[in-house]
């Protein structure tokens, strides 16, 4: 299952996506966060799945963009606030260095600004 | 606009209760219930050996506990049934862990996807669900487990809440802001804001250029569809739709959605063709509610065997 966690509003969309069929459980993603964005669980929208998979917590949901700023300065640095305006390619280097992303060993973890 | 001198809600929407006529919950084996405490209503499902045995939707009060207590009251008037006779509870929706009686809380996103799988059936692969305060959408496969989600709750813009305060600002029952959002000569352009209190204030202006009710409901309806379909895209939209939720009973918002998508949503009836020719009510906004209690019946087999 895809897990999209966040949100989108008027300034743009702020998800990250957790494949749960490729989540282990491991718990990487929660020590590598500096924010404690994850958490490592029951699934919220599996009741019936036995292994733990990692989610976002809910404190965060809401404020993703603002939570995920400190391992995003590549949004301010290069191409203004929004996502839409970093060039592609640079954008889709810095995903694959978030710290969450590159913990994940599954690549389970997908961000999308 | 003239003051109201006379106060009506018009927000109020259709509470509802049922009870089947042509079960015996005595003679069933497995008794099970799913309590969905939403933001704005409240949805109590009875079923017995996982057929629909009664159900109640009423408005939320202020506090969970007691929304949850008197929508399993009401759901149970007259059938002689206490929530002791219940082998399994599952609560659901936003007051999901504050469920007195449940034995178990579990997310909505699960819910509305088994409901709305065992209400439309299985070839419903999206669900969009337009609640009080959030809008989900919910690829499931065709046993109802989700595949894909994602959920807006950061505002009430897109969702019922936002609705029931338009009707009441300009003066129209919840009930009617669908058919009045049609009795205009042209499409209006949607309203640009996407937050309510600013909607309400373009709404202001709008109304004073001479603007009439119907058409200002016409914008707000598409402002709504509008981004509601942002959501629908980003979870991809496959065939076939289905609808639940309050707002899938306002055709001023999900017909102009169709547009947009190009798509219609399903007939809002029984998969089971059983429960079309005993003409059993199919209420939209007991989806979640529905899903608990087969999640509660799951649960409940699972803990015997």
């Amino acid at each position: 299952m895809l897990a999209n966690w966040g949100y989108q509003d008027g300034s743009g969309v702020y998800f990250i996506t957790i494949d749960t069929d490729k989540c282990n459980g491991c718990r990487e993603c929660i020590e590598a966060c500096p924010q404690r964005v994850f958490e490592v669980g029951e699934d919220p929208a599996d009741p019936l799945r036995e292994e733990p998979v990692a989610f976002v917590v809910d404190e965060q949901r809401r404020k993703l963009r603002f939570a995920c700023s400190p391992c995003k300065k590549y949004l301010t640095a290069e191409g203004g606030s929004a996502a839409s305006r970093t060039p592609a390619e640079l954008l889709a280097k810095e995903l694959k260095n978030l710290p969450c992303v590159a913990a994940c060993e599954r690549g389970a973890i997908t961000h999308s600004w | 606009m003239a003051e109201n001198t006379e106060k009506k809600e018009l927000w109020r929407w259709l509470e509802a209760r049922w009870t089947n006529p042509d079960i015996d919950w005595k003679q069933g084996k497995i008794v099970s219930a799913g309590i969905d405490v939403g933001s704005v209503s409240t949805q109590c499902v009875v079923m017995v050996d996982g057929d629909l045995y009664c159900y109640s939707s009423l408005r939320s009060g202020s506090g969970s506990v007691d929304s949850a207590w008197r929508g399993s009251n009401r759901a149970l008037e007259g059938t002689g049934m206490t929530v002791d006779d219940w082998h399994y509870c599952v609560g659901t929706g936003y007051g999901r862990v504050n469920v007195p009686m449940s034995k178990r809380a579990i997310t909505e996103i699960a819910c509305h996807g088994r409901g709305a799988n065992w209400m439309y059936g299985p070839q419903v692969k999206t669900i969009l669900d337009m609640g009080g305060q959030d809008c989900k959408v919910i690829r499931v496969d065709e046993k109802g487990k989700v595949t894909n989600f994602a959920m807006n709750d950061k505002c009430a813009a897109g969702a019922g809440r936002g609705m029931e305060v338009f009707a009441d600002f300009v003066g129209v029952s919840i009930n009617d802001v669908g058919d009045k959002s049609f009795e205009i000569d042209e499409e209006p352009k949607p309203v640009s804001s996407t937050c309510v209190i600013f909607a309400k204030s373009e709404a202001a202006g709008l109304l004073k250029e001479g603007w009439q009710v119907s058409k200002v409901l016409a914008a707000y309806c598409s402002a709504m569809a509008h981004r509601v379909w942002e959501l629908m895209v980003r979870v991809g939209i496959e065939p076939e739709l289905s609808i639940t939720g309050g707002i899938a009973k306002n055709r001023g918002v999900v017909e102009r959605l169709e547009k947009e998508i190009g798509m219609k949503f399903q007939e809002k009836k029984w998969h089971n063709p059983d429960y079309i020719k005993r003409n059993y009510p199919f209420d939209t906004q007991i989806a979640g509610a529905i899903g608990g209690a087969l999640f509660a019946k799951a649960l409940a087999e699972k803990g015997k065997a």
